[in-house]
């Protein structure tokens, strides 16, 4: 803990933009800016935002030979990260990008993650890979020792991922990046501009339409800046970027998500890949099926709080009862509804929208009810 | 007005003190969404929890400066919790204590050592 905070190679644009800064998984990071979380979360869901998350792990995975056939050579290197991970790599599409899990032995979620295929033939072979910050660490441990000897793993977290997110985000970028306005959601490609690669993927965090963009060093601060010239875009911080993908419904791994929660119980299991649990090699597959079959413990569920305070992370959920049924993994203010919501784990029995609970924050039993998520809809652009 | 470490304000009518939150506690905190009160009759300790202040992002405690006696709340924070970023100083109270001692007060910082201690953070 006593080890000197890492700086992004925005670090000095967020000082001067008067970023309050905090500690966060090991980097000095932009909690919030002048406007604050309130009007930075709004102005995200009206406009653009523009979030610098290279603290995150994003690495390529490529293979140490390649045959130079494109399909052959990316179900290779699909079938050495597959092992780890609950997602079907192999299927993905050139510039296809897929949410997946990396578990672990017991079928507990580890981290989640994105997968990327290039787009491009000549670098077929190769994965995209980005996890996240706190774990980031241990996940490229864990892959290079099942890949060692057949593919190398090349971190690229030294570079800048910025994120724009919004409404307005695909016009922002489009003046940028032209070509990335023929992106459709859960896609990536690689894109000259001023002279380097840059990937640009249309994903995001926020439940807003958006792109997540990988930026060579000596680039970063110029597109930072480019994006911000734009009065479209404001910069927004990480306080923000978690209200917004609460309300998104987007799980935060070490909070909503940890290694004793398996992908069924997070209700995640979109996440996993029927045919590989069915033909076995799945990491927990035995218990992932039988949750499958049976009902797991435990469910994921989002909240509406309907009276008095917020109701934080590790706050008591009970039954009507008053009796304790689970725990808050994460909860707070939804600006956009101007009202509290949260997300935690509660039995099956009672985890179907519109049941009643009760949220205990500071000893006060209030009045909850399970909601459907994403809390606010996406507005992912699925067809350009 | 004297104030606290903790940022709490406090201004003393007779033997009742009107307690809330600095202006530049307040924009710490950022902009307030919710505000929980005491009850009115709750006694209170110095250093007690007396109110607690929520943001999008965080709650935070906002305790006693002195001792007393819960006598009001500000009812209006309820409905308008941003005035606690508007006035913290004057409509952003949370509540008032009837004094145990009032003469306590008096070893709170006045507002010129308040803000000589803002240039220590």
């Amino acid at each position: 803990m006593s080890q000197p905070l890492l700086e992004t190679v925005l670090h000095e644009a967020h000082v001067a933009a008067g970023a309050r800064m905090v500690a966060f998984a090991g980097y000095e990071m932009p909690v919030q800016y002048r406007d604050g979380v309130l009007k930075e979360h709004l102005w995200t869901r009206a406009h653009a935002g523009a979030f610098d998350v290279s603290h995150m792990g994003p690495c390529f995975l490529t293979l140490d030979e390649r045959t130079g056939d494109g399909d052959a050579d990316h179900r290779a290197v699909s079938a050495l990260l597959e092992p780890l991970i609950s997602g079907d790599i192999a299927a993905l599409r050139p510039g296809q990008i897929r949410y997946t899990l990396l578990l672990n032995e017991d079928g507990g979620i580890i981290d989640d993650l994105m997968v990327g295929r290039p787009l491009r033939a000549d670098r077929q072979g190769m994965l995209y890979i980005v996890v996240n910050a706190g774990t980031k660490e241990g996940d490229f441990a864990l892959i290079e020792r099942a890949v060692a000897g057949r593919a190398a793993l090349a971190r690229a977290d030294d570079r800048a991922l910025i994120a724009v997110q919004g409404p307005e985000a695909a016009a922002v970028v489009a003046g940028v990046f032209p070509e990335a306005a023929d992106l459709v959601f859960m896609t990536l490609r690689r894109i000259e501009h001023a002279g380097d690669g840059c990937i640009v993927a249309r994903s995001g965090y926020t439940g807003e339409d958006g792109y997540e963009i990988l930026a060579p060093r000596p680039h970063a601060l110029a597109l930072w800046n480019e994006l911000l010239a734009d009065e479209r875009v404001r910069p927004i911080g990480l306080g923000a970027r978690d209200s917004l993908r609460l309300e998104a419904g987007l799980p935060l791994n070490g909070h909503d998500i940890d290694e004793s929660v398996s992908p069924i119980e997070a209700s995640l299991a979109f996440a996993v890949a029927r045919p590989r649990l069915k033909a076995g090699g799945l990491r927990g597959a035995a218990r992932i099926a039988r949750e499958l079959a049976d009902g797991p413990a435990r469910k994921r569920v989002g909240l509406r709080v309907l009276e008095g305070a917020p109701a934080r992370e590790g706050a008591e959920i009970a039954d009507a009862s008053g009796a304790v049924v689970g725990r808050i993994t994460s909860g707070g203010f939804s600006p956009t509804l101007g009202a509290p919501i949260a997300m935690g784990y509660a039995p099956p029995a009672l985890a179907a929208p519109g049941t009643s609970l009760k949220v205990i924050v500071r000893g006060k039993p209030q009045a909850a009810e399970v909601t459907a998520m994403p809390f606010v809809p996406h507005r992912y652009v699925r067809a350009v | 007005m004297r104030f606290t470490k903790d940022h709490e304000w406090i201004e003393v009518d007779g033997d009742v003190a009107t307690i809330g939150v600095t202006a530049y506690a307040a924009e710490q905190l950022g902009d307030v969404v919710f505000v929980e009160l005491p009850e009115v009759g709750k006694t209170v300790g110095v250093g007690d929890s007396l109110a607690v202040v929520e943001s999008v992002k965080a709650a935070s405690d906002v305790y006693a400066p002195v001792a007393g006696e819960v006598v009001a709340v500000n009812g209006e924070l309820a409905d308008e919790p941003e005035t606690v970023n508007a006035e913290p100083e004057a409509a952003g109270w949370f509540a008032k204590l009837k004094l145990k001692d009032a003469s306590a007060v008096n070893q709170l910082m006045d507002r010129a050592a308040y803000e000589a201690f803002l240039q220590t953070l």
